[in-house]
Formats: structure tokens, sequence, C-alpha cells
């Protein structure tokens, strides 16, 4: 099986949102939450660069692991997943993800957190492929038609890849290698802790 | 007019235009030269991240959407928290509540029921009144329930999760959720009305390092002087209110999440809550275990509000004293023999 994951290549990043546009409309995503976002680091100074960033579906995550009532679970292609009937809001993942992916709907008391939406990997969630049910709760399953996320097919800059880890990383390599200069795969220590060396 | 106004216009737009004309001058050869890394910034995404963990930092942007948050583009230190999370908080909870429930059944073993010396007298005395035990109660009551959910939240997944499959456990520790959202200001009010009612009687005094030297009556057999509150009595007052209190503060923290404070503050909030939670757990416990099976006589206090005449002399003897004092001088201004008049 692949082990997908996502790679933001920030020298070619426009800043243009459409991977945030196309996720918020391929998952319909509610007012007030972005499964994907873009960052922009050294805003106006040398250095500038526009990351995309979602979920990474990381390598030993560190949602599932704090998650007092272990609602997370990694597929066969390494996307990690949640159940939302399971998820009691209690905003443990947000302190603990290095990429601020999980979101909470604001419902009920105080600052009460509503049962907590992410980035699917366009991968859907545990309700039967393509259902209704499953549409409703996590959005769109691309993958079981055998389709990456819209987000990346999206890009029009091809700054962010999403597939195959060792694949979507020799495509870098080869853009970097190309024209000389890179400032690498964000995320990727953290996450997967490995980088994409050159 | 019109020649002088013309002239004044075009002196004006070569002013405009001047930096305008100069400045491609300046900046054409260097857009000549081939882009290389320190024209654009050198910059590494693996490297900042390294610097970023090393530092405890965060690598923050700018964001073009409401949610401020989001605009923390990676911060490793939740690494840090998880590892607080799932193994210090564990060990920490872990040590403190069974160390404690270890103690206390070491203990009742070896020492056993301590009796009232000379057994009850039948006579009894008002030691709380019923807005005092009411008081109690209510922080007690909330306590138990905020202490279940609280450790359910911990420790739940690797103790019950597996006994009742995960609909069951989720249901119920949603339900536990939100009992500890609401519970929370009743215990709070408690602890607030615990404060002024008995700090009088709870400021620590010479007699206390007496007591406490003379192993308060627990360890040994005599009891030394005690006014209202012993020392150990004095210890839990201040466990409950300045733990209690700290629980609470960095509870309304968490309850209303990124109103008073960023990512960084939200998980202190977290670590202070678990550590000082776990902590007066374990000292209610304690307080729990000497108030009912522990000793004969202390449940009274706070059940009926009124304890018997022996148990109050040997452990309150200060106390007793000033309250008889108090009683006869009380009748001694109103009251007149039978048959004065």
């Amino acid at each position: 099986m692949a082990r997908m994951k996502f790679l933001c290549d920030a020298d070619r990043c426009i800043e243009c949102n459409a991977c945030v546009t196309a996720c918020k409309n391929e998952n319909e995503v509610p007012w007030g939450i972005n499964r994907r976002r873009v960052v922009t680091i050294n805003d106006g100074r040398p250095g500038e660069r526009s990351i995309s960033m979602a979920c990474m579906h990381c390598t030993d995550a560190p949602c599932a692991a704090v998650c007092p009532t272990s609602c997370f679970y990694t597929t066969a292609d390494a996307i990690v997943l949640h159940d939302k009937d399971l998820c009691i809001g209690c905003g443990y993942c947000f302190y603990a993800c290095p990429f601020g992916a999980p979101q909470y709907p604001r419902v009920g008391n105080f600052g009460g957190r509503g049962k907590m939406d992410k980035c699917t990997y366009c991968a859907g969630g545990p309700q039967a492929d393509n259902s209704q049910a499953e549409y409703i709760q996590y959005g769109a399953n691309r993958i079981a038609e055998g389709k990456l996320p819209l987000c990346a097919e999206m890009c029009s800059t091809k700054a962010l890849l999403a597939g195959d880890g060792d694949i979507i990383a020799s495509i870098y390599r080869e853009r970097v290698q190309k024209r000389g200069y890179g400032s690498g795969a964000w995320g990727w220590r953290t996450a997967y802790r490995q980088d994409v060396s050159v | 007019m019109r020649a002088p106004l013309r002239f004044v216009l075009a002196a004006m737009l070569m002013l405009a235009a001047g930096p305008v004309l100069v400045v491609p001058v300046l900046v054409l050869p260097v857009l000549a030269q081939p882009v290389t890394d320190a024209a654009r910034g050198n910059i590494s995404a693996s490297e900042m991240e390294l610097q970023a963990t090393l530092r405890g930092d965060i690598i923050r942007g700018r964001i073009t959407i409401p949610d401020s948050r989001a605009a923390n583009l990676i911060q490793p230190e939740g690494r840090e928290w998880r590892e607080f999370h799932n193994v210090t908080l564990g060990w920490i909870g872990g040590i403190a509540v069974l160390g404690m429930l270890a103690l206390l059944v070491i203990f009742y073993l070896a020492r056993g029921k301590i009796r009232m010396e000379g057994g009850p007298s039948g006579r009894t005395i008002q030691r709380f009144n019923w807005f005092e035990r009411a008081n109690h109660w209510m922080t007690a009551s909330t306590f138990i329930i905020l202490a279940l959910s609280g450790l359910n939240i911990t420790f739940g997944r690797y103790l019950l999760l597996p006994l009742f499959g995960p609909e069951i456990f989720a249901e119920a520790t949603q339900l536990g959720k939100i009992a500890h959202n609401y519970l929370s200001f009743p215990f709070a009010l408690g602890i607030v009305v615990m404060f002024l009612l008995w700090i009088r009687d709870n400021i620590p005094n010479a007699l206390d390092v007496a007591w406490l030297r003379a192993g308060g009556g627990i360890i040994g057999h005599g009891h030394p002087p005690a006014d209202r509150f012993n020392a150990g009595q004095k210890m839990i007052f201040w466990i409950t209110v300045l733990g209690g209190g700290l629980v609470a503060a960095s509870g309304y923290l968490l309850i209303f999440p990124f109103f008073f404070t960023g990512m960084q503050g939200m998980q202190l909030a977290l670590i202070v809550h678990g550590i000082l939670a776990v902590l007066m757990i374990a000292a209610m416990l304690g307080h729990i275990y000497i108030g009912t099976i522990g000793m004969e006589g202390a449940f009274d206090a706070m059940g009926t509000g009124q304890v018997d005449y022996n148990w109050a002399r040997a452990h309150h003897s200060l106390w007793v004293e000033k309250e008889v004092v108090r009683a006869r001088s009380t009748i001694d201004g109103t009251a007149k023999p039978a048959g004065a008049d």
C-alpha cells in the first residue's frame, strides 16, 4: 500500500487560496472551519514563502495519542481519520497537533466545542464509502473513487502535491535539482521524522 | 495665469516621476542576475522546524482568514504537551491516587479505626451549623463528580474503554465532560464560601507547630491541644482553598478556550489543572478516610453538625473551652434561675 503524504513546494505556492476554496466546496465544510489554510511566513521580507497547510497525516499521530476516547484510526494508506460519533470535543488533539489541523464548530455552552473536524485527505470517515451519512459528517471520499485530494488536484502551480510519499518526494527532488533551490518539505520533519534530501 | 499654472504642473509631474525613472536603473542589474538562494532569502523548512523544536518556538505567519490560531504553521511543542499528557500526568496521577489508597489501607490495617478515648459521653456540642454543612456537601459532592469525570478523561481509555466498548464509553465521557463543565460553578462557589467562612480559624500559629510535632494524635496516642481546627485540618483547608482555587482558575481558562490566552497558555493551563487535580484527589482521599472509617465520631461534625463532647475535648480542647465559656456568658446575661420572678 501507498504511504499518502502532502508536500507543499513553498517556492511555487502563490497564495491563491484555491486549495482552501476547493476543499471547502468539495467537502461542504461549515462556516468558520478551515480544513486547509495558506500561511505566509516572512511576509514582505526576504525569505517570504507561502505554505498551504492542513492535516499532515502524521506517522505516530499526536492527535490519536492524546484522544481520551481513542476516536482516531489510520487507514491502510496511512491516512489519519477519526470517528465523529466517538469524539467528545475536548480539544486535546488541537493542543497536541503540530499543524493546528483539528477544527471545532462552536456549539453549546461556553466556548463549547462540537465534534472535531479536520482534513480527511478526501477519504471520508468510518461510514460506508460514498454514503450520504459519510458525506454529511466528513465530506467527499475521493480516495474510494481512486482520486487524490482535490486541494492538490486543483493547485494551479502544482505547488501542493498529494500522493505516495516516495513519488511526491522524488518529484520535488527533481524540481529542486533543475531550478537550483528549494526551501524543503514543510512539516515533514515534524510529521514524518524525515527530510527530503536533495 | 494659464501659462504659469501649466509650468507649475509640469514641474510637479517631473518631481513625481523622477524616482520612478531612476529606480529601474538601480534595480534592473539585480534582476538580470540569476536568482540565487541568497537573493530569495535562504530558508529551509527542515532547519526552521528543528530550531523551533529546540527553542520550544512556534513557526508563525500571516493568514487571510479571521481565525488567528490558524497563523501558527508548525508548533513542535505539541509533542511535549503530548508527552506530559500521556506519560508525566499518568505517572503523577497513578502514584498520587494509588499511592494514597495504598497508604490508607496500610494505615487502616496497622492502626484500625481510631476510637474515642473513654467512649462517647452521650452529650453533644454544635460544631458546624447547617450553612457550613450545606456548603461543605455542595463542594464535596461536586468535587467527587469532577474528580471521577476528570480521572475518566485521562485514564478512562486505558481502564474503562476496553470494558464497556467505544460507543458506551464515548457517550459516558461526553456526559462526564458536560457535568465537568457545569458542576465547576457550584464547586468554585463552594470554595469561595468555604474560604470566607473558615479563614478566621485557619490562620497557622504556634499551636500548629506543637500539634505537628506531637504527631497530631494520629500517629501517637496523646492529643495535643488544638483550637477549632487543628494543623491537619488547616492543611486540608489550605489545600482545598489554594489547590481548588487554582484548579478552578485553570479550568475556566480551559472552559473558554483561547478567550484569555494563546496556544502555549492553553497547554500550560491543562498541565497545571491536571497536576493539581490529581494531587487534590489524593489529599481528599485522606480527608474522606479520616472523616469516615478512620476515626470514630468524626463524621458527625459534617453529618448532624453535633459532635460528641468527649471527641471534641480530645481533638479540639481549646475550642471546647471557648465554647463553654461563651455558652455560660450568654446565659449569664439574660437567663434567670427558675422561679426567680
